[in-house]
């Protein structure tokens, strides 16, 4: 007999049964011991089919294969860079990955194509299970990013900043008529307007403290609007 | 039968208060208190290792700090670490390695700092149990909580919780216990003293159920401090 003991949103605590029997399966931030289903994290508990999951609210970024990040260069090295992405862990981006045309490493500056302090925006290649963490920049939309400045969210909070199929990202554009781009370890580069960049910094810090409510959209979207009109 | 010196009955623990969030540069903190001892922890990491050469590449070290305050103890107290500040730091650390999922994190370091800043008999029982919802605050992987309360035998009776003056007590047997509830696991049991095999029996359930106690608190402590916000 499977049944599930948590509603869907709720608050766990590691270590709270989450369901019992073999019907529910573990996925991250949860686990099996026997026939049941324990959190292994503090956070929400969401449900997809069978699979339960805890989204947790605090915390590093933990890198995924694939995933679209932004970072800051924190090292040059001989044959390539290291780049900060807010994870417990530098990542590395070789030369290869990341500047198109033939580099002479001899005679090359590194600095020329990225500097200390750069902001760019690279694609996760590979993360071993000792957690080394390969970038890649083979992408016509993966860049350095000039200007601007990075402002942070916890990871965890990403797919709320940017709302189903982008929409509240699209919202936040809209009024602010800056540009934005927010990478999945919640580093956001932001450009344009200083005081769309505050008003977008508040709605960050907004989303950040709510977002695990309902009506989130809404509650920014009067923000905004209250933010514009007094300018 | 002849009571407690403060009136309280053998089973009956001083009352608690437990607040998550209290250090705003940690990555997870809590505040316990208990009667009149006050233990504040904060998580930080995972991070790098310093010095490098104590790195695992298969998983994450734990460091563990208490300290206890010149102004927690009625006769101050030389500040800085001394012989009992390092033991306790290793003792907490025992008792909480057992419920912390360090492969999910190679190659970092978990520091968890605990100070005191009251001092009333069972320290390193408020530290432990402040330091398990500091490290769940922190979004770290726990396979289970931990709950911590300290037993005795003072006066020929088996109680729970001991204050500074039943300590001081001639004869008085002193058991600080940790306790994981889901797992069923005692994480740590010390003895100070004597005690016959049926009263350290009598003692240690006495604990386990108080334990749970704790546990109860700790939970509603984790929890309220997310639905608060959330309205």
């Amino acid at each position: 007999m499977s049944k599930l003991l948590i509603k869907e949103k709720e608050i766990v605590i590691p270590g709270e049964k989450i369901a019992e029997g073999m019907d529910f399966l573990p996925s991250t931030g949860t686990f099996r011991e026997g026939e049941s289903i324990y959190a292994n994290k503090l956070g929400l508990v969401e449900l997809k089919n069978h699979i339960t999951k805890v989204v947790s609210l605090k915390g590093y970024y933990m890198p995924k294969r694939g995933d679209t990040v932004i970072g800051i260069i924190n090292y040059i090295g001989y044959s390539g860079w290291d780049v900060n992405i807010g994870a417990p862990y530098d990542a590395s981006l070789p030369v290869g990955e990341a500047v198109k045309e033939r580099v002479d490493l001899l005679r090359g500056d590194m600095s020329r194509y990225f500097n200390l302090g750069d902001v760019i925006i690279a694609n996760v290649f590979n993360v071993t299970k000792s957690k080394i963490i390969k970038l890649s920049m083979r992408d016509y939309s993966l860049k350095k990013l000039n200007g601007g400045r990075v402002i942070k969210i916890s990871p965890s909070k990403v797919p709320r900043l940017i709302g189903k199929s982008g929409s509240m990202v699209g919202m936040i554009k809209e009024y602010t008529k800056c540009d934005i781009n927010i990478g999945q370890n919640g580093f956001i580069w932001i450009n344009g307007p200083i005081e769309g960049q505050y008003l977008i910094e508040k709605a960050v810090n907004l989303i950040e403290e709510k977002a695990h409510t309902s009506g989130l959209t809404d509650r920014v979207k009067q923000m905004l609007e209250e933010g514009v009109k007094n300018e | 039968m002849s009571e407690r010196p403060d009136g309280r009955k053998f089973d009956e623990m001083r009352d608690i208060e437990a607040k998550v969030g209290v250090i705003k540069k940690a990555n997870g903190s809590a505040m316990f208190r208990i009667g009149k001892t006050i233990a504040i922890a904060g998580v930080y990491g995972p991070k790098e290792v310093h010095p490098k050469h104590m790195e695992d590449p298969e998983k994450a070290i734990m460091k563990c700090y208490y300290n206890m305050y010149s102004f927690s103890v009625p006769e101050r107290k030389r500040p800085g670490p001394d012989r009992r500040s390092i033991e306790i730091g290793m003792v907490m650390k025992n008792a909480l390695l057992p419920v912390v999922n360090l492969k999910e994190y190679p190659r970092t370091a978990i520091e968890v700092f605990v100070n005191i800043i009251q001092a009333d008999a069972g320290t390193r029982c408020a530290a432990i149990s402040a330091a398990s919802m500091a490290l769940a605050d922190a979004g770290i992987s726990m396979k289970d909580m931990v709950s911590s309360v300290a037993v005795g035998h003072v006066n020929n009776e088996v109680v729970v919780d001991l204050n500074k003056e039943e300590e001081d007590v001639e004869g008085t047997t002193d058991m600080p216990m940790a306790y994981a509830p889901r797992m069923n696991k005692i994480t740590l049991l010390q003895l100070d003293g004597k005690i016959s095999k049926e009263k350290l029996k009598k003692a240690i359930s006495l604990g386990m159920k108080s334990c749970k106690k704790v546990y109860e608190i700790q939970k509603k402590a984790l929890k309220e401090k997310y639905s608060n916000n959330g309205e």
